[in-house]
């Protein structure tokens, strides 16, 4: 069971074969105003693995997210896509590296003026121009089949269910191919059917397209189900990293009481 | 006695000092709130500003966002802005006909209507309207976009929201607002001219050789592309609301209300500017 000082010695040093990770999260501090939500954070992320984030509302779990893909900025410490750190990163710039991130919203952020078939190929169209109309249409159909969705093209965001949107939205996340996948809260407020056929669809996704996954959630069963590895934060700290198991045989009051209540 | 009411009241009002200095201070702290709120924003719209210069002149452009948004605020503008000017014409039309009459010079009718509409109203009055279509419509949009985190989704996406949704908006403002002021003075000298012909036979070719006498182009295009400047008010300062909106459907609301609140204001004021600047490069 690693320790939050082992968790950041971990990250200071590259991996035996000299490579970075693919996400590393580096002693991340941010407030709010006078509220601390991430409070000297540490993480990293691999390629192809799927990292689970775990903790109660309001600990920074979805900050965190926003955080890697640079919706956020933290106040101090390191995040670095492919080695390169994008705290303070030009807009443009960032731009390049987000093209390799994919980022499925907790409410999915649909673009409501545009039909469900629009929102996913609204990527495409600004990032591969050199896709004919028809070329990007069938990419379009593939994404939301992939997802289930394969009938509802021209339908708007509103006509939709929380689930479909969910979808939709992991379908646009898909659209550019990227390497790191990061979900906030993908079962929140569905059903457990639902939920169960969102897990099976980010599992197919991970086998199929060997992408790394970030995923935010307080559903322990669907953590358990679709990540490799588990992290689990208290106040803005990870108090505990590792595999289902680690956290079952931890002696924290907290990864227990966690537990118990999941 | 409180330290507080000591420290400002000593050497002040030595016989009052708790009670005179609590809502004193309670004053002067609402004037510097106000005051850091005023800074805050003026700095935020300036930074705003610069993201949304260096968004605009590096590729890649959002040339189909622009003509989405040229048809938006141009076309869809049009019948209010036109319905504006022809009543502004036939107002300017009844005011002059009898203010002329009284000082018996109804022969100056024609330049009197051709130039308060062309010179002073056309402008305003479409700047006013497009500023509570547009400026309300970009607004609440924005907003809407913003809390539901539809603008985090595009920037998620790697596309830059400075280019694709204020850049496109503002210079779509900045190249309708003098096409609607043409077509609002138009429409507002063929008002103006026919409430006169109403009354008195006057031909449309009469009265607009008449009014146009002696005219230069001086005197009439700085003042209608002078509402490129409204435009960047317009634009900016709704998008600027927009996009820095939070609070959920209040903030939504706030967010059109400021934007035509504000652009409003700016456009008068920059009114004000620009007629001094014209006459002093124009004499």
């Amino acid at each position: 069971m690693a320790t939050t000082y082992d968790i950041a010695m971990k990250q200071a040093d590259l991996k035996e074969d000299g490579s970075a990770p693919l996400v590393a999260v580096e002693n991340v501090h941010k407030s709010f105003g006078n509220h601390m939500v991430l409070n000297g954070i540490n993480l990293s992320l691999d390629r192809g693995e799927t990292l689970a984030v775990l903790g109660r509302s309001g600990t920074g779990k979805s900050v965190l997210l926003r955080l890697i893909i640079g919706l956020v900025a933290p106040d101090s410490g390191l995040v670095r896509i492919h080695g390169q750190n994008i705290a303070g990163m030009a807009l443009d710039r960032l731009g390049e590296i987000r093209k390799k991130m994919g980022f499925l919203f907790q409410h999915a952020a649909l673009y409501d003026s545009l039909t469900v078939a629009g929102n996913v190929s609204f990527p495409l169209e600004h990032h591969r121009k050199e896709m004919s109309r028809s070329e990007r249409d069938d990419r379009v159909k593939q994404l939301l089949a992939e997802v289930g969705l394969e009938g509802d093209l021209e339908k708007m965001p509103s006509n939709i269910s929380g689930g479909m949107q969910k979808r939709v939205g992991l379908a646009r996340a898909l659209a550019l191919d990227p390497e790191i996948l990061l979900l906030d809260e993908p079962t929140a407020g569905l059903d457990p059917i639902s939920s169960g056929e969102i897990d099976d669809l980010i599992l197919r996704l991970q086998r199929e397209r060997q992408m790394a996954s970030i995923v935010v959630t307080h559903d322990l069963h669907s953590a358990r189900t679709i990540a490799d590895r588990l992290a689990l934060l208290d106040q803005g700290r990870v108090v505990i990293e590792g595999k289902f198991e680690d956290l079952q045989q931890s002696d924290i009051g907290f990864v227990k009481k966690f537990l118990k209540q999941s | 006695m409180s330290d507080r009411g000591l420290s400002v009241g000593s050497g002040v009002n030595q016989t009052l000092p708790g009670q005179r200095s609590e809502p004193l201070l309670a004053v002067a702290g609402s004037f510097a709130r106000a005051f850091d709120a005023l800074f805050e924003w003026f700095g935020s719209l300036g930074i705003f500003s610069w993201k949304v210069l260096r968004a605009s002149v590096t590729p890649p452009y959002e040339w189909r966002e622009l003509v989405r948004q040229l048809d938006e605020v141009g076309s869809k503008s049009f019948p209010l802005v036109a319905l504006a000017g022809a009543a502004v014409g036939v107002v300017i039309s009844l005011e002059a006909r009898y203010s002329l009459s009284r000082f018996g010079a109804k022969s100056m009718f024609p330049s009197t209507l051709v130039y308060s509409v062309i010179q002073v109203m056309g402008p305003v009055i479409t700047g006013l309207v497009v500023s509570g279509r547009v400026g309300a419509g970009i607004g609440a949009e924005l907003a809407s976009m913003k809390v539901s985190e539809q603008i985090d989704a595009i920037e998620a996406s790697a596309i830059n929201p400075y280019r694709y949704l204020a850049a496109t908006r503002i210079l779509a403002c900045i190249l309708m607002l003098p096409l609607l002021t043409i077509a609002a003075d138009a429409c507002g000298l063929l008002t103006g001219w026919f409430a006169q012909a109403l009354v008195e036979p006057l031909s449309f070719h009469q009265f607009i050789q008449s009014g146009f006498k002696g005219a230069t182009f001086s005197a009439f295009l700085p003042q209608t592309f002078k509402t490129a400047v409204y435009g960047l008010i317009i634009g900016l300062v709704a998008c600027f609301q927009g996009m820095r909106t939070s609070g959920g459907a209040e903030g939504v609301g706030r967010a059109a209300t400021n934007s035509v609140v504000l652009s409003s204001l700016f456009l008068i004021l920059a009114d004000v500017v620009l007629v001094k600047f014209i006459l002093v490069v124009f004499p």
